[in-house]
């Protein structure tokens, strides 16, 4: 079991999780989004292999109307 | 005359509106008026999704990337590293390098922080980077960030949002003349005459998004922005008239009666 930080909220995992059984569980794009992991980002092809530990801080970010 | 087209970081755009797409009521306006402005190119933010709530309709799905340049900016960035960490995650998220580099240094006018700005566009085009890079009215750091390579310069007309219009025109006139890479007003413009204004001046390109969001009818407002750009740059490129300090009849005074 981990505790996470998800884009600055708290989560528990209760099983191991990839980043991509991540995106799966919360249903997110993976195409419309990218990926910070403690501060260094993580490319699409390695969201299979990464997985996600105690204390790890993931951000999850998307385009949004901006000037 | 031949076809006028603008080009910047080596990619070619059909239009000189690049439009902004915050600040609207909602996705289906923002692409009304992106529609009626004609832009082929737009400038979108980076930001966190919203784990609890993915019914919200995305941008994306209102706006095809594949059909419209996404410009990503870096819009709530106050220093270097956040705006690199933006950018490297919009690089990573849409695939293109072409970005627009915002660093602010006041909450209150959204000034740019040059300082900051200098140093994050030279980590951007290190890092392969087409930085179009928005900064103050200053010819000497418009100057500068040519020097260490960025592909656009972007001086605010006035702050961002303020409407103001061009404040400083003599500033802006000796970036433009100075310049090798393209110039493009970007914050502050506040109605279609002031672009007409940037554009009959020499800028290459305007970008533009409150005087259309936050136009009581943003659609028309957007289709005005179309003309006025379109309406300065063939003014800029059929060079206007001398000033004359006195009149000068326009019918000849020869056979007057």
């Amino acid at each position: 079991m981990a505790k996470i930080q998800l884009n600055g909220k708290k989560i528990d995992l209760k099983n191991r999780y990839s980043i991509l059984k991540l995106l799966k569980k919360y249903k997110i794009n993976i195409k419309k989004t990218a990926i910070e992991l403690n501060g260094n980002i993580i490319s699409r092809n390695r969201y299979g292999l990464v997985y996600l530990k105690d204390k790890d801080k993931i951000e999850i970010v998307h385009f949004i109307g901006g000037g | 005359m031949k076809k006028d087209t603008f080009k910047v970081a080596n990619q070619i755009f059909k239009s000189r509106l690049i439009v902004g797409t915050g600040k609207y009521k909602n996705f289906k306006e923002t692409a009304q008026a992106i529609k009626a402005s004609g832009a082929d190119m737009v400038t979108v933010a980076v930001r966190r999704i919203n784990i609890l709530d993915k019914k919200k309709p995305l941008l994306t799905d209102f706006l095809d990337p594949k059909k419209i340049k996404y410009l990503p900016n870096t819009a709530g960035c106050f220093d270097a590293k956040e705006a690199l960490r933006t950018l490297r995650l919009a690089r990573e998220m849409g695939g293109w390098k072409m970005v627009k580099l915002e660093v602010l240094g006041d909450k209150k006018t959204l000034y740019p922080d040059m300082i900051e700005t200098l140093k994050a566009t030279k980590v951007l085009v290190r890092e392969g980077f087409k930085v179009l890079v928005y900064c103050s009215d200053d010819p000497l750091m418009a100057k500068e960030l040519e020097y260490l390579g960025a592909s656009a310069i972007m001086p605010l007309a006035s702050p961002i949002g303020s409407g103001l219009g061009i404040l400083n025109k003599i500033n802006l006139s000796f970036i433009i003349k100075n310049s090798k890479v393209p110039i493009i007003v970007d914050a502050g413009i506040g109605t279609s005459s002031d672009a007409v204004v940037a554009m009959e001046m020499g800028c290459d390109a305007v970008l533009v998004n409150s005087a259309i969001a936050k136009a009581k009818n943003s659609i028309l407002m957007a289709e005005s922005f179309k003309h006025a750009v379109a309406s300065g740059r063939l003014a800029f490129l059929a060079c206007r008239m001398k000033k004359s300090f006195y009149a000068d009849a326009s019918s000849p005074s020869k056979g007057l009666i």
